[in-house]
């Protein structure tokens, strides 16, 4: 049943954060995850034919998305030879790591699972973000995220300062009530 | 000011909750909000709900593209649209 339509027009708008944000806990390097993003919006408009429209755009996007993260970790590893996987307990510079307590586990680093618990938490933020109105999640994301100052914000949209609180008052009802499910 | 007010409306309360996430409310109006939440359960929940939001973005590391970015990735795609399109 190709219930999904396709149009790319509205792709950047909808999906480009959420494309990002997935792919910046997976290459950890902002540049990279931008050009691996824009990659694969070239590459979706490019088989475009080929969108069967089982699933949404977004997970097609994603799946996309997926394959270019693969790609990008193949072409620096064959770039600079080392395919294979090369541990070493011990190097052999002296400066560091020679003493016993530096190789011991520092239990306030992050561990595997604390990292792994964020990057999902990540996607559960933008997968509730992505329900919210587009002007609610715009702000939104200008203020919660990328911290700007109400004047900005409000010259920016031009709105008032009462009229951006009520937005971002909805917003965040609506956040907490998306994420209160799985995460609070 | 010729009459204090303490006690606020819970819609106050919570345009105060919120500026509090933002840290912009001023210290009256923190008081003014913790008074509030003293009596009124809704608004705690609320105020509750509001502290966890913020707590989970903030650990979340979520990250978003800037406009420059965003609108620069726009020009590209819609070059890119047109060439398919021709």
């Amino acid at each position: 049943m190709p219930n999904h339509q396709i149009n790319p027009n509205q792709w950047i708008d909808l999906y480009s954060d959420y494309l990002y944000n997935y792919t910046i806990t997976r290459v950890s390097d902002r540049e990279i995850a931008q050009d691996l993003v824009q990659d694969t919006f070239f590459a979706g408009l490019k088989s475009m034919k080929n969108f069967k429209g089982e699933a949404s755009e977004r997970t097609w996007l994603i799946s996309i998305l997926k394959r270019k993260i693969i790609d990008h970790y193949r072409k620096i590893n064959s770039n600079k030879g080392k395919a294979e996987v090369r541990i070493s307990y011990n190097d052999d510079s002296e400066t560091e790591g020679d003493w016993l307590e530096e190789r011991v586990a520092d239990p306030f680093d992050k561990t595997a699972e604390d990292t792994m618990q964020n990057s999902e938490l990540g996607d559960a933020i933008h997968n509730c973000l992505g329900k919210l109105p587009e002007k609610q999640a715009y702000v939104f994301k200008m203020k919660t995220i990328q911290g700007f100052e109400t004047e900005v914000i409000c010259n920016e949209l031009n709105i008032t300062a009462s009229n951006l609180w009520v937005i971002i008052h909805r917003a965040r009802t609506a956040m907490a009530d998306c994420l209160k499910e799985n995460w609070f | 000011m010729s009459k204090i007010k303490i006690f606020i409306p819970c819609d106050d309360a919570n345009h105060v909750c919120d500026k509090t996430q933002y840290k912009e409310a001023s210290l009256w109006e923190m008081i003014k909000l913790n008074i509030h939440l003293i009596y009124c359960r809704a608004c705690r929940k609320y105020t509750n709900n509001n502290t966890k939001l913020t707590k989970a973005i903030k650990e979340s590391n979520v990250e978003c593209l800037d406009k420059k970015s965003k609108e620069s990735m726009k020009l590209d795609f819609e070059k890119a649209l047109k060439e398919l399109t021709d």
